[in-house]
């Protein structure tokens, strides 16, 4: 049986559309999810990724194609799916006003849990996310970073075989946000879930095993963070300039290289890039205000996918 | 992995009644940790009580016998309904709230049926309601109105009964909605003239053709008017006592199944 499930995908996505009204969100997305894998969704806002997590969630039917989870189909099945996967939604789920426990308790219950297996589970759950000794205090006097976790031990109260989490760290700061991403690999690892995670953040987005990359409502880029460095030659070249777009079109005719203006920035990508910078500098002296060299991170993946920066003018004033 | 996954996937009628219970409790527990709504509740009827029973004092009187003739008896069971009326329907602001925190949602993940959500909600409100109902009843005695214990207790079957069917038309009016202040305006519009109209302030018998016609569609005049037979049964009757309980469990039903039908919609538009 476990080689039979490791062969079928936890999660196969096939061809979804949505549509809110005129507007799509989702254009034709398709990809598969390995059971026991840290999947990461990284989007703009407005890139689809919250539709096609809520589709997954059995919260929305979607115009076309299908989400299936652990053989589900999420559209037709929903109440056939719920029991097997756990949810993490961007809002706060907990509810404040109850203890940490009474949270779990709660939730157990909407699951068909109870009595003894129900405590023995609460327990086991406090103590997975540290929380043990605060077990009896309201969730209102908790740290943002705490209440986080407990939403997460909400999510897998029921053992589910698939969690889903919608950008789980959002309000957090920077080291309980690392915190949360020990959590959920350790979590994963006892828990043995597939996890997909959707994310706007590259640094959360390097930590998962494989990625989606997604931008209006489009799949760009598929595969593991390293695999999508990879394709991109070399290094990254970062040019300041007053004039980018005539620099950009004399740099190509001149050396034979994609550039491409970028704001007041030029960039290229090229093996061997800090040899290369001393003949860009001798080549246009004068025009070069700053250079810098780097090694491909997945932004750079998602500018040489989609020919603009991940966050754009447009997409930062939506928030 | 398909037999405890077909065996798992109709949730057993003991499921979903464990789910009514947790949401019924967490309604129940999230107010009395709130001990300004705890007090609003028990300190409301006492003091709409001495208000008004001051107010009137001996205005309005017209004869001796208990129940008719002085205004503040005839006002008494309308002042209970108006009481359950606001307390049931806004406790179910809480479907607002839990909708822009994720609770909601995680509910609405959970493999629950829509009823259970309805039903563990809804009599999170009536128990609410229901209680300030009680506390309001408990004055009656004031009023040197004395009951048997079959009448007490179906005074508060009476009372369950309209808290449950406010509260459930609460929970479908609120359920649609993403802001407190869209719910207020709506039951501004039509609890204010529902109450108005169920023989609360005015007997139906003397009022005109079409107001008339208006109270005796209204549900909740049979509320007032079981009430009414309850604490006076010395009084003349516009309607049995059997037939305004029966008009009220019909409207109660019909109200759990409005709500129901709300929550099950389930589309293409977001649920957030």
């Amino acid at each position: 049986m476990e080689e039979h499930l490791s062969s079928t995908p936890a999660v196969s996505v096939q061809e979804l559309v949505h549509h809110y009204g005129e507007r799509a969100a989702l254009n034709g997305v398709s990809f598969d999810v390995r059971p026991a894998e840290m999947f990461g969704l990284l989007g703009p806002n407005g890139s689809g990724k919250t539709t096609l997590f809520r589709i997954l969630s059995t919260l929305m039917v979607p115009t076309g194609g299908k989400a299936v989870v652990l053989g589900h189909d999420a559209a037709k099945e929903p109440s056939a799916l719920r029991r097997h996967i756990g949810v993490v939604f961007q809002a706060q789920s907990v509810d404040v006003k109850l203890t940490a426990e009474e949270n779990l308790w709660h939730q157990g219950h909407l699951y068909g849990l109870r009595g003894a297996a129900l405590k023995a589970r609460i327990h086991e759950m406090l103590g997975h996310i540290g929380l043990a000794d605060r077990a009896k205090d309201k969730v209102e006097t908790f740290s943002g970073g705490m209440q986080r976790r407990l939403d997460v031990a909400k999510g897998l109260m029921h053992r589910p075989s698939v969690l889903l989490l919608d950008e789980p760290t959002t309000g957090l700061d920077p080291a309980a946000r690392r915190d949360l991403w020990q959590y959920l690999n350790s979590l994963r690892q006892e828990e043995a879930v597939t996890v997909i995670v959707t994310t706007h953040l590259m640094e959360e987005a390097e930590r998962c095993d494989r990625l989606a990359i997604m931008n209006q409502g489009e799949l760009v880029a598929l595969g593991t963070p390293l695999e999508l460095k990879h394709e991109i030659g070399g290094d990254v070249i970062t040019l300041e300039t007053t004039n980018p777009e005539t620099l950009a079109e004399r740099i190509r005719s001149r050396f034979v290289v994609e550039a491409q203006p970028l704001g007041n920035q030029v960039r290229l990508e090229r093996e061997q890039g800090h040899r290369f910078i001393t003949d860009l500098v001798e080549a246009f002296p004068g025009e070069i205000q700053a250079i810098s060299v780097s090694k491909p991170t997945l932004e750079d993946v998602f500018i040489h996918r989609t020919g603009h920066r991940f966050w754009t003018e447009e997409s930062e004033t939506k928030g | 992995m398909a037999t405890p996954a077909a065996a798992l996937s109709s949730p057993s009628p003991d499921s979903a009644l464990l789910a009514a219970f947790t949401l019924w409790w967490r309604e129940v527990v999230r107010f009395y940790r709130q001990r300004s709504r705890v007090v609003g509740v028990i300190a409301s009827p006492l003091l709409f009580w001495v208000v008004i029973g001051s107010g009137f004092g001996s205005s309005f009187r017209s004869g001796d016998a208990p129940g008719q003739q002085h205004y503040l008896d005839y006002f008494y069971p309308g002042a209970l309904i108006m009481i359950v009326l606001f307390t049931s329907i806004f406790t179910m602001m809480s479907v607002i709230e839990d909708r822009k925190e994720g609770f909601l949602l995680s509910v609405l993940v959970a493999p629950v049926p829509r009823s259970a959500i309805v039903l563990g909600k809804v009599l999170g409100g009536t128990t609410l309601s229901t209680i300030q109902g009680a506390i309001f009843l408990a004055f009656a005695p004031l009023l040197g109105i004395h009951f048997s214990a079959a009448s007490l207790l179906l005074s508060l079957l009476t009372i369950f009964l309209v808290s449950f069917a406010l509260t459930a038309l609460g929970f479908a009016i609120a359920w649609p909605m993403d802001s407190s202040q869209a719910f207020h305006a709506i039951i501004n519009l039509f609890l204010i003239p529902l109450w108005l109209l169920s023989g609360s302030l005015f007997p139906l018998n003397g009022a005109s053709g079409w107001v008339r016609m208006l109270m005796q569609i209204n549900p909740l005049t049979y509320g007032v008017e079981a009430l009414r037979n309850l604490l006076y049964p010395a009084s003349p009757q516009t309607f049995s006592l059997a037939s305004s309980l029966a008009t009220l469990l019909l409207f109660t039903l019909f109200m759990f199944g409005l709500a129901f039908v709300m929550a099950n919609r389930r589309g293409s538009k977001p649920a957030a």
